[in-house]
């Protein structure tokens, strides 16, 4: 697997860029994955990433999309709460996407 | 993985896609993602190819062709009549001959020829027999992933040769030799060790459910469950995690809900079997597609339900209704103990399994039911026919009720609905691109290519009719779609569930 190095720290990611070990993510390299990603780090995008981290600790899986849109909606206002929102700040899908910059694994299936 | 770069194929005038002038190696480049050591093993495959691949590949496929007495058949009948050749949408979008089925399916006749025939062991040049190397099993690894097993082309062919059994045969004996995919085969290990395609952890799907439950509730004003792991629940509903997980699969699972809220069933969802899904169909190995497809048995044994009802999923209605009987004792004939105490468990009065389709159409039928039809006027609805259920399966009582039932359920819930070019549809379907295994991110290009057939038919309806809605009974065809629109101008908020349009009109009573 290839090895990345951001602001001296030296980490593994898969074949599709997805973070091997969750340990080893921080904000500089949310930082690189999402230039990866060709995605601009806002505050909003920080808000999606930062509670895929929170939830990811406490069930071992990203959120589903209503999960993820509804805890938006709470803390932006349901005007953000909704799949619309989510594409434009993560063009690729949310699911994907979103995940990869918090260095959570990619979500499998027919999704 | 952001912006992949491939030319995306444009739209035709009308809904027939044009036969392209071939254009060979032109998907000569693809290459999916090789499963590494952990789902390779556990699975029971080696990860990587060894000194001793080539017996390996021999040993395997001499194995396939004495237990599956139709591969060895499909080998030796073709006689290249080129029926199927314009057939396949991997062809028609991509136009790489290596795409036409005969051509696909030649990369493995071959091999047959020269190892397992007397004229290729004896006089290989005369027959077109090749000897395999490495290069052999690269192109295997390519073009058996650039075949949806969706079996249109079979439809076409005089002998009923199955391109889809030929392309699970290929996938079987390259994970054999150590050359796995690796979408199909971590999500064999997740279904197998989590319980589900996505790996979707029983709290976090209990979190999920209720939340979904809220959102119902605040939506209708009506109390509706989404029960799991209830103990002698009637009925146990299977689905694909999807509908858990993604939009807009979750608009089906809240249709079944209401569905089951308006009718008074009694029903739940299972953890141990959230998922309906079966990818050892797709790797055609028969052990795999079994010990995914106990899960389902076990669960319906230690819930103790009456009736197993399967939610919106192609490949997973072909595995329960074709295959559950004989994989797991589950509808009529198993003889071991545990399908013996399934089957006195199970009410006959029902089909064991039952399609969510059929279930809710019954109950349409005793207007059980009752709709506001308007709710879904803001849509002009078409509907795709997912392979697994079109060629593969049967729902209700009459010949092709698979292609009428769901129709009729559309046509019951909301007053707009053309039907794409007749030979697009019903047995004739195009596949959305994205099946099989196919829909991961890494086979993008060959995906987007293969929907433009589907993508024409549907251009039609809406410019002809103003169809703006895709309906569909299927999780990866819902994804696939999902994704591939966009980049034919279409917004993906246009493909939805049957069940999700019975979800908008269906009048709920506490």
């Amino acid at each position: 697997m290839p090895m990345v190095e951001v602001a001296g720290k030296s980490f593994e990611v898969d074949e599709e860029g997805y973070l091997v070990n969750l340990a080893d993510w921080d904000e500089n390299i949310a930082g690189y994955l999402a230039t990866e990603e060709k995605v601009d780090m806002t505050e909003s995008h920080w808000e999606v990433v930062n509670f895929l981290r929170e939830y990811y600790a406490e069930y071992q899986i990203a959120p589903a999309i209503r999960v993820l849109t509804k805890a938006i909606s709470k803390k932006l206002g349901p005007d953000k709460g909704n799949n619309k929102y989510l594409y434009e700040l993560f063009p690729y899908g949310p699911a994907k996407q979103a995940c990869k910059i918090a260095g959570l694994p990619k979500p499998t299936g027919c999704i | 993985m952001a912006g992949p770069e491939f030319e995306v194929p444009k739209l035709a005038d009308s809904s027939y896609t044009d036969v392209p002038k071939i254009n060979p190696g032109s998907m000569a480049h693809i290459k999916a993602f090789v499963a590494g050591q952990g789902p390779q093993e556990f699975l029971g495959y080696p990860w990587t190819m060894a000194d001793d691949w080539k017996e390996r590949v021999l040993d395997r496929m001499g194995e396939v062709l004495k237990k599956y007495r139709s591969v060895r058949l499909f080998m030796d009948i073709c006689v290249h009549c080129g029926a199927c050749t314009d057939k396949c949408h991997y062809f028609l979008g991509t136009a790489d001959p290596n795409n036409m089925p005969v051509a696909r399916q030649e990369l493995m006749r071959k091999v047959y020829r020269r190892y397992f025939t007397l004229p290729g062991k004896v006089v290989p040049w005369l027959v077109g027999a090749e000897d395999l190397t490495k290069d052999t099993m690269d192109q295997w690894f390519n073009y058996f992933h650039q075949c949806s097993e969706c079996r249109r082309c079979s439809v076409y062919c005089p002998y009923g040769i199955d391109t889809a059994e030929i392309t699970m045969a290929g996938r079987e004996i390259l994970n054999y030799a150590g050359y796995g995919q690796k979408y199909s085969n971590e999500i064999l290990g997740k279904v197998q060790k989590i319980g589900n395609n996505l790996g979707l952890p029983g709290p976090a799907l209990i979190d999920t459910l209720e939340g979904l439950e809220e959102d119902i509730e605040a939506d209708t004003g009506v109390a509706v469950k989404m029960p799991l792991d209830v103990k002698g629940a009637e009925i146990l509903l299977v689905t694909p995690s999807a509908d858990f997980f993604s939009e807009p699969h979750v608009e089906s699972l809240i249709g079944y809900a209401k569905v089951f809220h308006a009718a008074g069933a009694s029903w739940t969802l299972s953890s141990h079997a959230s998922e309906a899904g079966n990818f050892g169909l797709f790797n055609g190995n028969y052990e795999t597609m079994r010990t995914v497809a106990m899960r389902i048995r076990d669960a319906a044994l230690e819930l103790g339900v009456k009736r197993i009802i399967v939610g919106e999923c192609g490949h997973a209605w072909r595995v329960a209704y074709a295959y559950w009987n004989t994989l797991t004792g589950l509808g009529w004939g198993g003889n071991d103990p545990f399908s013996i105490e399934l089957q006195s468990q199970l009410d006959p009065r029902y089909k064991q399994p039952t399609h969510i389709c059929e279930y809710t159409w019954d109950l349409i039928e005793k207007g059980v039911l009752k709709f506001d039809k308007s709710l879904n006027d803001h849509r002009v609805i078409t509907y795709h026919d997912s392979c697994n259920v079109a060629r593969a399966s049967r729902m209700g009582d009459e010949p092709g009720g698979q292609f009428t039932i769901p129709r009729n359920i559309i046509k019951a819930v909301a007053n707009n609905f053309h039907d794409m070019a007749a030979e697009t549809i019903g047995e004739s379907t195009f596949c959305c691109g994205g099946g099989g295994g196919v829909l991961t991110d890494d086979l993008i290009e060959v995906r987007v290519k293969g929907a433009l057939p589907r993508m024409n038919a549907y251009n039609a309806v809406s410019k002809e009719h103003g169809v703006n809605f895709l309906a569909l009974i299927c999780a990866i065809c819902k994804a696939q779609f999902n994704k591939v629109v966009p980049f034919y101008g279409f917004d993906m908020s246009m493909v939805g569930g049957v069940h999700q349009l019975v979800g908008t009109a269906i009048k709920l009573e506490d």
